[in-house]
């Protein structure tokens, strides 16, 4: 369970999160929505530990392990994974290579043992037909000349392969087109399960037809303003974030 | 406070624990006098028994050396040489035997070292009829370089079965003056430039390579250079040629312990290569780079160079620079043969108080010679990096080609890349290309790493691995991997 308390952070000295308050229990997906400024991207670079994203006050925990405290890489062996909104480029560095490193350190993180190439190869192969992902898309650099629905879906291809307790995706739909963002859902809804738990940022309903939340949250301002079922997402689609705030 | 206990520990661990091949041997050694005059180039003449025309060749060369300057146009700043203040000659006393005899303690310092010395069964035809993978893995034949001579070259009896020569310098001069006559100092004269003209004068090991005619060596072969005895310099000369058809790999590794005094390495190496024969040279250059205040480490003062003699031979020279408090060195081909080729590959890393002043020449003589030049300048810490080339084209080079790339990764703000390339080009239809770029490992590349389990050192080792992609394929596989290593190590501590 991810439990969120009294959150505040800052960037560059200027607060961004003012008291977040907010919880995950495992087996659930809550989505995040909120206009632009509000904190959505914030939130999931500090769950994540981004430097630069400064806490000032509040806890964070995972499975009742507290996640402020750690260095990123700590909180990727416990479970954590965030599908970046704009995933980086790696020149050189061969994506097969790249997810087998990151897969073998999460392994050895949690105490299991690494994949050799060959083993590796084959899971990634299944996972990438899953995903409809060309296979040489492994050749290539991380994210180097990939198209930005590419790039989306190599984020889902990671979570797939690295199977984490936590997913965070900070608008994993932005980019994508209809059959993309259905293959990305589709990846999603196969982690789900009963110890597994995300937070779904996004802007648009859209995303959530396809990736049914457990609770939808509104963030503006750096607070979470307000919380509700699958169909407040459709209520907001419809008259805004403006709306009255009254629950 | 976390940051802060994290910032003593990787300070502590890039002033003590990264550099591991910095242990000494302690084993009995014979030494020449310390300083250099005339009677030291006698001194290292006679040690080596050798004719009366190599002695005259070294007095020659010292002669002109007396009258040369220390070249100042490197980028590279350091406090003047005492050439005085050096011993020019130290040997184990045990001279070199058959592999069997070798000193224990040698044995246990090249086993220590990661180099195999004994030879493995070799059946030819039969590799990789072993249970283990190990038994498995292709021979490889070294020559192994204890501070100024020869202890031991492996394989010699196995190579002599197809007419290849493999050993010492200093048994090469006994064994088959006739060639080393005819090809020392053929490809960097004497009086070339000031480190090689002093090498020249007092070189005292190094390994000699003759490939013959229409044959393909059929293991790598390697020389592995250990700097150990305090205050010395080491001056080794290697030969290698290769006749018409023939094809070799060669590989060079060097090391040297931890020193708080500068310790100076001037080298020499001479590549033919004859009709259609191809020579690849492989450098993981590795001597002990001083501590983070930049005290101590090798200076290695290097020269370089092939001649591609002969019609379409070709030589590659491809290099991982991790080592030395200061490294020049800029390995070259002189393209003669029509159609010859040249290749530089070179990756090149500076941490704390390194300083690397490197690069490549290609000369373009013959008509259609072709040259590639990649290099792949690393800098962190206060690191100064330059690339120096320079490409030459004569007016006889009828469409020659050269492609230069140039590449500079900056990691932190103290350190320094520069890039300066001469390209000097006298026929029309030659065609030349450069380009070059700088940039730095940005902090949204180790985060996207970090997020994915990996330690921050590993991301670094990652990004700069996937940056030297280019130059580390060039080289043999088990090469690669040690060094894709040592680059890692190498940076330890240069981040965070």
């Amino acid at each position: 369970m991810l439990r969120i308390e009294g959150l505040t952070a800052e960037v560059d000295g200027k607060e961004i999160l003012k008291g977040i308050d907010l919880e995950v229990p495992t087996g659930e997906v809550h989505a995040i929505m909120g206009p632009n400024g509000s904190g959505k991207s914030t939130l999931s670079y500090v769950l994540a530990g981004r430097d630069g994203y400064e806490v000032t006050g509040g806890t964070a925990t995972f499975d009742g392990v507290d996640l402020l405290g750690k260095a990123p890489e700590e909180r990727a062996a416990l479970g954590v994974f965030l599908a970046f909104q704009y995933p980086v480029e790696l020149p050189g560095v061969g994506n097969a290579n790249f997810l087998r490193t990151a897969l073998n350190a999460v392994r050895r993180g949690r105490g299991e043992s690494e994949l050799d190439a060959m083993q590796f190869l084959k899971v990634a192969r299944a996972r990438m037909k899953e995903l409809s992902m060309p296979e040489d898309m492994l050749k290539r650099g991380v994210n180097v000349g990939f198209s930005g629905g590419e790039k989306k879906r190599n984020e889902v291809l990671q979570m797939a392969l690295l199977a984490p307790k936590l997913a965070i995706l900070d608008e994993t739909d932005s980019g994508l087109d209809i059959d993309a963002l259905k293959i990305a859902s589709d990846g999603v809804n196969a982690l789900r399960g009963p110890d597994f738990s995300a937070l779904v940022i996004t802007h648009y309903q859209r995303l959530l037809t396809y990736i049914v939340p457990d609770r939808v949250h509104v963030l503006m301002a750096g607070r979470i303003v307000r919380s509700g079922g699958k169909e407040l997402a459709l209520e907001l689609e419809a008259s805004g974030y403006g709306a009255p705030q009254a629950a | 406070m976390a940051a802060v206990t994290e910032t003593i520990e990787t300070v502590q661990a890039a002033t003590e624990g990264t550099y591991k091949w910095g242990f000494s041997t302690d084993i009995a050694m014979d030494y020449a006098p310390k300083g250099l005059n005339e009677d030291i180039v006698r001194f290292i003449s006679a040690k080596k028994n050798e004719p009366a025309w190599l002695l005259e060749w070294r007095l020659k060369a010292y002669a002109m050396w007396l009258k040369m300057e220390e070249p100042t146009w490197p980028s590279v700043h350091y406090p003047k040489i005492d050439f005085q203040d050096a011993f020019y000659y130290a040997a184990p006393k045990e001279g070199p035997k058959s592999l069997d005899e070798v000193d224990p303690e040698l044995l246990k310092t090249y086993a220590k070292l990661g180099i195999p010395l004994k030879e493995q069964a070799y059946l030819a035809g039969v590799e990789g009829a072993g249970d283990s993978p190990a038994d498995a893995r292709m021979p490889i034949a070294v020559d192994a370089v204890f501070d100024s001579v020869s202890v031991a070259t492996s394989y010699k009896e196995r190579l002599a079965k197809d007419g290849i020569i493999f050993c010492s310098i200093s048994e090469a001069v006994h064994e088959h003056p006739e060639l080393v006559k005819q090809y020392l100092g053929s490809v960097v004269p004497q009086g070339d430039n000031f480190y090689a003209c002093l090498n020249s004068a007092v070189f005292t090991d190094g390994s000699f390579v003759y490939i013959p005619k229409g044959v393909r060596c059929p293991m790598e072969l390697s020389t592995y250079f250990r700097i150990n005895a305090k205050s010395t310099g080491q001056f080794e000369r290697t030969l290698i040629i290769a006749d018409e058809g023939a094809v070799v790999s060669y590989l060079e590794g060097c090391t040297a312990p931890m020193r708080d005094e500068n310790q100076l390495h001037a080298a020499v190496v001479e590549l033919v290569a004859m009709d259609d024969a191809s020579i690849k040279y492989s450098t993981v250059q590795n001597w002990y780079p001083g501590d983070a205040e930049g005290k101590g480490g090798i200076y290695n003062f290097v020269t370089k160079r092939a001649q591609c003699r002969g019609k379409r031979s070709k030589v590659s020279w491809t290099q991982v620079e991790t080592g030395s408090a200061i490294t020049w060195k800029y390995p070259s081909c002189v393209l003669l043969g029509e159609d010859s080729v040249g290749e530089f590959y070179s990756v090149a890393i500076t941490n704390n108080y390194q300083q690397a002043d490197t690069g490549t020449k290609m000369i373009h003589v013959g008509a259609r010679t072709k040259s590639t030049i990649v290099s792949k300048g690393i800098s962190a810490g206060h690191g100064q990096n330059t690339y120096r080339g320079l490409v030459r084209v004569a007016p006889t080079a009828h469409g020659a080609r050269n492609f230069t790339q140039c590449d500079s990764l900056l990691i932190g703000d103290l350190c320094g890349a520069h890039t300066v390339p001469y390209i000097e080009n006298r026929c029309l239809t030659a065609k030349l290309e450069h380009e070059a770029t700088t940039s730095r490992i940005a902090e949204d590349q180790l985060f996207y790493c970090r997020q994915r389990g990996l330690t921050q050192e590993d991301a670094v080792g990652l990004i700069v691995n996937g940056f030297c992609r280019e130059v580390l394929k060039e080289l043999p596989m088990e090469f690669a991997v040690e060094a894709q290593k040592l680059l890692q190590i190498s940076l330890e501590g240069s981040v965070g």
